[in-house]
């Protein structure tokens, strides 16, 4: 018998290239303390509607167990389809332009792959979520960070764009209102992006997961801008207005040329989406709305408690005009974003995310979620106005 | 009435404890603003009072026997059903009046500290009235959700990841 050998694991190097998300130290220092109260939580607080729960249950009892279509239930496709065009005034077919996929997530990942070449470049627009510069290499890109900042209430300018494009660039990957500032980008402000876009020939990719969520004016999606639909492929989900996260649910919409080459990703890799969370997210459209609405006004209303909390904690934050985050500048304390939110959670007990983990603009920043009860965020404040009062001291 | 006041109205609904501070800073008003609401809300009787819902079957020696009454009436002319509803919701025993549509008029809750209190009630107060035909009385059992809050013990653990993207 010959010697066994033992293995050592031949991982791509497309994988050993990525790092983990900074976000996993914090989760495990803030996973091993007692009495945290965490604003680090990039979800709802809120359960789902019981109404869409329940809508679930019903059709695991009716046996509504087996794989549907690859691009989802048509009924879903058809009331996507109709909400965006009732909602977001953009006209997708339900048949061959809506595919419904694991969460915004997986969403994200099939528009990258179906687009990025190796040797493409890839404007990513941060900060922003964690996924999309990883998503990019591992498709083989380049990802090129665009910083945004406070002084532009985190919108993306066209100063910086032109500072970054090259002739290798295919896309650019927008997220408003985004996450983790809040930025959001209206009518205009996309508005003012539309020609060199078209000049560059790029493809746009928006993840839009928080457009429901948008306090003070109404959200724009970026197909909606004229001569962008034909080369945006729009991403969303029910994660984050409707509280379902678990259930990864989540949708593309793009013309039918990229929305197949998305169905064919998405059909080897998944199949088709979980056929009670689409049961569930079909319950969602029909009738979750208003409840919805009542989760809006709620986050509105904790944003407004919040920001202005923080500020009189003594740090200086931009509105959020979205989502559920608000990104204050830690600059006056003198302490890195990391060193900052390490010693909050420390000294206080309070768990933020620094916002260096989100890319470039997001060191001198931390991201606190108010998605927490009002009795959390008031105690949050609190902690955090002691901690600000003894840097002070301090320095 | 105004956008903000019906947020107000809707807040003060839920938690109407919540000090005049934190609603300003919640509907980004003015805290005299906010205080300025309310006394005109309350002037106008849109908002009529205060009050906590208790779960009177924790307060140890204090549960409470609640009933609902079907009251058949006969209306009088001129003045409807009211005249004899006033009769009634007078009483300090009768928690709740409503004039209902279908087969009986009046819906009367009624809360005593024992079942026999409330038997007593039925019987000597409420159907001698002249004008009330017939009662049915049902004795609530258990209550699981009052004005919109439920009373079984909700898991309040936050199921959630302590911190995620």
């Amino acid at each position: 018998m010959t010697q066994v050998k033992k293995h050592e694991a031949k991982l791509s190097r497309a994988v050993e290239s990525i790092q983990p998300s900074g976000i996993r130290r914090f989760f495990d220092m803030a996973s091993s303390m007692e009495n945290i109260i965490s604003l680090g939580v990039g979800e709802p607080d809120f359960t789902t509607p019981w109404s869409v729960r329940e809508a679930s249950i019903h059709s695991l009892e009716s046996g509504r167990t087996s794989y549907t279509a690859n691009a989802g239930l048509i009924e879903l496709r058809e009331a996507i389809s109709d909400y965006m065009e009732e909602r977001f005034d953009v006209s997708y077919r339900p048949e061959d332009e809506v595919i419904v996929t694991v969460g915004a997530s997986e969403g994200i990942d099939i528009a990258l792959r179906s687009v990025v070449d190796p040797g493409d470049d890839v404007l990513i627009v941060e900060p922003c979520f964690v996924s999309y510069a990883p998503l990019v290499s591992m498709a083989g890109g380049q990802p090129i960070p665009v910083p945004t900042f406070m002084k532009d209430d985190f919108q993306v300018t066209l100063e910086t764009l032109q500072e970054k494009i090259t002739p290798k660039t295919k896309a650019i990957m927008l997220s408003f209102p985004n996450n983790p500032t809040g930025g959001v980008m209206g009518r205009e402000d996309l508005e003012k992006l539309r020609d060199f876009i078209i000049e560059h020939d790029l493809v746009v990719l928006s993840d839009e997961i928080y457009a429901e969520l948008s306090y003070d004016q109404e959200h724009v999606s970026t197909a909606a801008i004229d001569g962008l639909k034909e080369r945006t492929i729009l991403i969303s989900g029910f994660s984050k207005s409707f509280a379902m996260t678990g259930w990864r649910v989540g949708y593309v919409c793009a013309p039918a040329a990229y929305a197949a080459a998305m169905l064919k990703i998405h059909q080897y890799a998944m199949m088709c989406a979980s056929t009670m969370a689409q049961y569930a997210a079909l319950e969602a459209l029909t009738n979750g709305r208003q409840e919805m609405e009542e989760m809006i006004t709620s986050y509105r209303q904790r944003r407004n408690f919040f920001v202005k909390s923080l500020r009189e904690a003594g740090l200086s934050c931009h509105t959020p005009g979205g989502a559920f985050y608000a990104f204050p500048s830690i600059k006056a304390s003198g302490l890195s974003s990391e060193q900052f939110a390490e010693q909050l959670l420390l000294e206080q007990h309070v768990a933020v995310v620094p916002g260096h983990v989100f890319g470039e603009g997001g060191e001198g920043h931390i991201r606190c979620s108010y998605a927490a009860s009002m009795a959390q965020l008031e105690e949050a404040v609190d902690r955090i106005a002691v901690f600000m009062n003894t840097i002070k001291k301090e320095g | 009435m105004t956008d903000k006041e019906r947020e107000l109205l809707l807040l003060i609904e839920k938690e109407g404890r919540m000090p005049a501070e934190k609603l300003a800073k919640m509907l980004d008003i003015q805290l005299n603003e906010v205080k300025l609401m309310l006394e005109n809300l309350e002037k106008r009787s849109v908002i009529l009072g205060y009050s906590a819902v208790i779960d009177w079957t924790k307060a140890s020696g204090t549960e409470m026997v609640t009933a609902m009454i079907d009251v058949k009436v006969t209306p009088k002319r001129g003045v409807g059903f009211d005249e004899v509803a006033e009769r009634i919701y007078r009483f300090k025993e009768v928690k709740a009046c409503y004039l209902m549509s279908g087969t009986y008029d009046l819906s009367v809750v009624l809360e005593g500290r024992t079942m026999s209190e409330i038997a007593n009630f039925v019987s000597e107060k409420l159907s001698t009235l002249d004008s009330v035909i017939s009662t049915t009385t049902h004795f609530q059992l258990k209550k699981y959700k009052h004005d919109g809050i439920m009373f079984e013990e909700d898991d309040d653990e936050d199921p959630r990841m302590v911190v995620s993207p």
